[in-house]
């Protein structure tokens, strides 16, 4: 099952919760960080790296043998990946989208296909013997979802029940490629009204998707809430609420988690992956 | 008659949720002329932090997408096969084509052999003027999915400027996106300073590395707030020590505290439910600093 | 010789844009004819991204031997230094001193992209 953790706004505690669901299912579950600009849950994991995997795009190349500088590769791409200047085509890899589009226009056959690296999925064992795997984004280029998609499609098939998807904050394409064809989605939000107002996008974003979803409220002053009020009012589950607490923002700070300081939540922890098996 | 141009002041943070909106609406308060700008288009925050007296709203146009016309397309299928971003798929004998997930390539369009496939320009969100008791403010709302590419953000920043030039104001405070990508990066370029808001954790010590060296490469002077200060010493230190590095001072440390959730939930900033407070002083404080720095003479403590 | 300065507005009093990349407009001056052209640059509001590039590669269609503006990024300037059109820059100052400048060689050139590249 695929389980992707994301909030609406961020720093509401998504990379925390996240971080804790692995402790708590460490026999059952990896984590996948696809927060592929800022990746940083391996900043709160004790954990040693064991492997890299390329993540590639397919990127076209030129043969000047064949091109005519006819400028129909430059004309189709809607991406201004492509220019021509002084008699030689310019391809720029970081804003190519792959789409395919020039090596199909180019009346010459001069442009084909090769495999580019794109970024990178590294896999590191954790401390909780937990497996990591960390999608980081080559720098410059301006595909970040097709380094997630290849990210996901990348996962080494391994006999796990849960993958646990760390997603990038907000509701643009990042997010999207990281929660899409998830089994079930955990929105993280805090009882504020920045948390409301936020949380709002997401769950429109979410109910476009069709993908099924419970919100967990961080932060809280109080069981009854400015969201509990919104969800009920909604119908959407609130599957877990987290108190204010002094003491976890000081752990966190220290690199620490937030079972450290209350782990009693574990079994809560591993109840909220048994919940989402349909 | 010659024009000034306006000073531009953008709050980030790089990590979200350190509090940035919260300071940027405070420090709006501290200055008598000024236009506001959001620029947090994924999911904007600000307004619910000034009292709004009226809006316009505006489509935001970006790109284009593909749309399947129904009545022309013969079912042959061959735009499924060669979409690369699995955006077309086949219900009920019907081909229709995820506004979502079309990726804008228009490789269907240009390869449909019943030219049954339409470009049509994309709606990707709205942008808004919004009269407010603290000025004009300009911030946007990007639809889910839609790519946040800095365009809307360049867009906000380009309709307050337009705006603060022709009416003769000499500061434009942005309240920029959280991250370090490309909105962050249209959000600085060409500011007159940036304001950095951390905490002091790992991911905001990270996270506010990035942003100066981003800030070093485009020259612009940075400054940092430290909110909830006294969460870790020890990164506390080491952000301090980061900023000397990149040749950038701290202006101010706020602690941890629940004055400016109150403030939050009862829709106003932290300056006017509690002036007298130690985090409204730092703020003022800050404000004059950056007053003096920017050589302008609109801090309300001048 | 024509060049070529990045505007956003219609005259010679215009004042030179200096981003390049989402520039409205470039006005094209023919020092021969000492008359100017304008030439849209509006598909670049439209970009997402690369409008560095797709700005160059108008520039490069308008024939200029030359182009004044604020600041390149790495891409746009690979684009015009293969095309050999060489860049420089200026503050935001009417173009019509501009052109004063450029004929008496006080305008600086870059020799690299001055900025990152950026959306």
């Amino acid at each position: 099952m695929k389980i992707a953790i994301a909030s609406g706004k961020g720093g509401t505690g998504k990379t925390s919760l996240a971080v804790a669901l692995l402790h708590a299912n460490a026999e059952r579950a990896r984590l996948l960080d696809c927060d592929v600009e800022e990746p940083n849950c391996h900043l709160f994991l004790s954990h040693t790296v064991i492997g890299h995997k390329a993540v590639e795009l397919l990127i076209p190349q030129v043969n000047p043998n064949l091109c005519k500088l006819c400028g129909k590769c430059v004309e189709a791409c809607q991406f201004n990946a492509i220019a021509i200047a002084g008699n030689q085509v310019m391809i720029f890899n970081e804003l190519c989208h792959s789409c395919g589009g020039c090596a199909r226009i180019c009346p010459h056959g001069a442009i084909q296909e090769f495999p580019v690296k794109i970024g990178e999925l590294s896999q590191s064992r954790c401390k909780n013997e937990a497996e990591l795997l960390t999608g980081t984004l080559e720098i410059g280029h301006a595909s970040a979802p097709a380094v997630i998609k290849a990210a996901k499609k990348a996962l080494p098939l391994q006999d796990v029940p849960f993958t646990l998807i760390d997603s990038p904050p907000g509701t643009a394409c990042t997010f999207v490629a990281a929660v899409e064809d998830s089994d079930f989605v955990f929105l993280v939000t805090e009882a504020t009204p920045f948390g409301l107002n936020d949380l709002k996008l997401a769950v429109e974003a979410l109910l476009n998707m069709e993908l099924p979803f419970a919100i967990i409220v961080n932060r809280i002053q109080s069981e009854t809430n400015l969201i509990t009020d919104y969800a009920n009012q909604q119908g959407f589950p609130i599957w877990l609420q987290i108190p204010e607490d002094r003491h976890i923002a000081e752990t966190y700070a220290r690199g620490g988690n937030l079972l450290d300081v209350k782990p009693e939540l574990k079994k809560v922890l591993r109840e909220l992956l048994d919940r989402c098996q349909p | 008659m010659k024009i000034n141009k306006p000073k531009e002041l953008v709050v980030i943070s790089g990590k979200g949720g350190t509090g940035k909106t919260s300071i940027t609406a405070a420090l709006a308060q501290c200055f008598s002329t000024k236009v506001l700008a959001d620029c947090d288009v994924d999911a904007a925050d600000l307004h619910l932090l000034m009292k709004v007296k009226s809006y316009k709203e505006y489509p935001f146009i970006a790109g284009h997408i593909a749309q399947i016309n129904e009545e022309k397309c013969q079912n042959c299928g061959l735009c499924a096969t060669i979409c690369r971003f699995d955006a077309i798929t086949q219900t009920d004998n019907l081909y229709k084509i995820s506004e979502q997930s079309c990726e804008g390539c228009k490789v269907c369009v240009d390869a449909c052999p019943n030219k049954a496939i339409e470009w049509i320009e994309s709606q990707t969100g709205v942008w808004k003027e919004t009269y407010t008791e603290q000025g004009l403010m300009f911030h946007a709302r990007l639809f889910p999915g839609a790519e946040n590419s800095g365009k809307l953000v360049s867009h906000v920043r380009e309709k307050a400027k337009q705006y603060a030039v022709s009416n003769q104001i000499p500061l434009i405070l942005v309240d920029g996106p959280p991250g370090i990508g490309c909105p962050v990066i249209a959000s600085v370029t060409g500011a007159s300073a940036v304001l950095i808001v951390t905490e002091p954790t790992p991911s905001g010590h990270h996270d506010m590395k990035r942003i100066l060296s981003l800030t070093k490469h485009f020259k612009i002077p940075a400054y940092v707030i430290i909110n909830k200060a006294d969460l870790s010493d020890e990164f506390c230190t080491r952000i301090q020590e980061t900023s000397e590095q990149f040749n950038s001072i701290v202006v101010g440390k706020i602690s941890y505290n629940s004055l400016f959730t109150e403030a939050q939930l009862l829709g106003k900033s932290i300056l006017e439910v509690f002036p007298d407070s130690n985090e409204s002083k730092t703020i003022k404080s800050i404000a004059n600093v950056m007053s003096h720095k920017m050589e302008l003479q609109i801090s309300r403590n001048d | 010789m024509k060049i070529v300065f990045s505007t956003e507005g219609e005259s010679l009093e215009s004042l030179l844009d200096t981003r390049f990349g989402r520039c409205s407009r470039f006005l094209l001056w023919d020092f021969e004819t000492k008359t100017f052209t304008l030439i849209e640059n509006s598909q670049n509001l439209q970009a997402i991204q690369g409008a560095g590039i797709q700005s160059a590669q108008n520039v490069i269609n308008t024939g200029a031997e030359a182009l004044v503006t604020g600041h390149c990024g790495p891409k746009a300037f690979k684009v015009l230094q293969a095309a050999g059109i060489p860049i420089y820059v200026a503050e935001s100052l009417p173009i019509r001193e501009l052109i004063d400048s450029f004929e008496k060689g006080t305008l600086l050139q870059l020799k690299e992209a001055d900025v990152e590249g950026h959306w």
